[in-house]
């Protein structure tokens, strides 16, 4: 079942300058393991050594930062939109 | 002049051209302006800054921008007021307060708006935008109008209504977003990637930032060219935080001031205190929040620079405090009562985490403290509906007025007027 995944401006370069992609995955882990699938390297961005989401890395499913879900193991369904979104600040 | 030579990743050291992005493409850790420092002490001295105009261009050499781009309204150098009364009452010896209510759109965001259009008019941008809890958005939609730019300003639609109508005036395209403020930062990012536009506190981030810097800079200069002992400084994403303290590095490492930096101290609403919650668990990764306070220009549940600014305030030798709504509220009051200055919302959030830190003794009453009031009262001016009022209201006679006054029995404050009249 594939999601849409909104791309930030500093990945482009890895997706062809795609800013939405199709990706396979029914959580956000196996979401990023199709996208280094896909796209190598831009997992490396994302995520540190341990797997674990850099600091200035936010994920949204549905619009909810998943920080406030269940992390990388938050569930993905049909329809719902993801964005990577770099930590940016306020106004 | 500007002095910048480029933009470095706080995180991994990347460096990066003068262009207009704002995170590392690598690590997508926040960029950060670079300064020929030796450069820029070789030209600035304290005689060229108070031979500058009276305004934050006087210290265009720690600027990342022209002043020749730039769209003044006559920003900054506000007054550094000494808060003799409130001072009294907390128990300090020696208190400033820096009053930035005054500037041209009644907020210290007009500092960083300033830098930010005139970095855009560098790069050639025809549209400015922003995402904003008020302020900010009241800021560009003012300078876009003189600038002659097209602008699109973000806020969430719950907004007061004194930031929704102050900012509508000046016709910018104001977008009202159904959701909170990190929901507009949101949208903006995506938004900032497909349309090419300069949004300030998006991909013109690293520039706008730096016109904070010049908070510590004029504190410094108005105190003689040396740093208080202390600064209390209102904290939403954490960016004024640390360029408050950036900036009083800089003057010190320019040989403006010697190298007595101040303790930093954080203040934030009890309804999103992230920072706060992180400091005091002896942490510097800040879990997100949903923000639930009165305190909306503070109400960031993921800042960016929360990380920097814990370790900010760390490093001085501060902390970082949070108060409750009923606090905010009368800190807004103690601050109008003691000095007849009307702050909105964050400078009750910052005069109510004074008072606390005064009454817990952790900040040094026989040292100077600065604090930093950044925005005018009637930004917020729910926050004292209905527990502000008039004494009376009366019949134009002075009988009425009389009842009036022995009804309110010589109210503490209110001079008897018996002899007076006669």
């Amino acid at each position: 079942m594939a999601t849409n995944v909104r791309i930030p401006a500093p990945l482009l370069s890895l997706t062809d300058g795609k800013t939405v992609v199709a990706i396979e995955g029914s959580t956000v882990r196996e979401l990023l393991d199709s996208l280094e699938v896909e796209f190598p390297g831009i997992r490396e961005r994302l995520c540190d050594q341990a797997g674990e989401l850099h600091r200035f890395v936010n994920i949204f499913v549905a619009r909810e930062d998943i920080r406030f879900l269940d992390g990388l193991d938050t569930s993905v369904h049909q329809g719902q939109e993801v964005s990577i979104i770099p930590a940016v600040a306020g106004g | 002049m500007a002095n910048e030579i480029g933009l470095r990743c706080r995180e991994c050291g990347r460096s990066y051209e003068v262009l207009p992005m704002h995170v590392c493409s690598f690590c997508f850790g926040p960029l950060e302006v670079d300064y020929d420092y030796a450069a820029v002490k070789r030209v600035i001295s304290r005689q060229s800054i108070e031979a500058g105009p009276p305004t934050i261009w006087r210290y265009a050499d720690l600027l990342p921008a022209e002043e020749d781009d730039s769209v003044d309204l006559g920003t900054g150098y506000t007054p550094l007021i000494k808060a003799g009364n409130l001072a009294r009452r907390l128990g300090l010896g020696e208190l400033y307060l820096k009053n930035d209510t005054v500037n041209p759109t009644w907020s210290f965001k007009d500092r960083v708006v300033s830098v930010a259009l005139a970095k855009a008019r560098s790069f050639g941008f025809t549209t400015v935008a922003c995402a904003s809890t008020g302020n900010l958005a009241n800021s560009v939609a003012a300078h876009a109008a003189r600038a002659g730019l097209s602008s699109y300003v973000f806020i969430p639609a719950d907004l007061e209504a004194g930031k929704v109508l102050t900012t509508a005036v000046y016709a910018p395209n104001l977008v009202a977003v159904n959701g909170n403020y990190d929901d507009v930062n949101r949208l903006c990012a995506e938004i900032a990637a497909e349309f090419g536009w300069a949004f300030v506190n998006v991909n013109l981030r690293p520039y706008y930032a730096e016109g904070s810097k010049t908070l510590a800079f004029e504190t410094a200069e108005q105190l003689g060219w040396k740093a208080p002992g202390s600064v209390v400084v209102p904290v939403a994403s954490g960016s004024l935080l640390t360029k408050i303290d950036k900036g009083f590095r800089e003057l010190a490492q320019v040989g403006l001031i010697d190298e007595a930096l101040p303790r930093i101290f954080g203040a934030q609403a009890a309804g999103c205190a992230p920072i706060a919650t992180a400091f005091k668990a002896g942490v510097d990764v800040i879990r997100p929040v949903k923000p639930d306070t009165i305190a909306k220009s503070l109400a960031i549940g993921n800042p960016a620079d929360g990380y920097y600014a814990v370790n900010a305030v760390t490093a001085s030798g501060g902390a970082v405090e949070d108060v409750t709504d009923e606090e905010i509220v009368a800190g807004i009051e103690l601050l109008a009562r003691c000095e007849g200055i009307f702050a909105e919302t964050a400078g009750g959030v910052t005069v109510a985490t004074l008072k606390k830190l005064a009454d817990g003794c952790r900040i040094d009453p026989a040292g100077s403290v600065v604090a930093y009031i950044t925005g005018l009262g009637l930004k917020t001016v729910e926050a004292i509906e209905g527990r502000v009022s008039p004494t009376a209201t009366i019949e134009a006679s002075v009988d009425d007025f009389r009842r009036a006054l022995s009804l309110s029995g010589g109210t503490e404050g209110l001079p008897t007027l018996d002899r007076a009249i006669g």
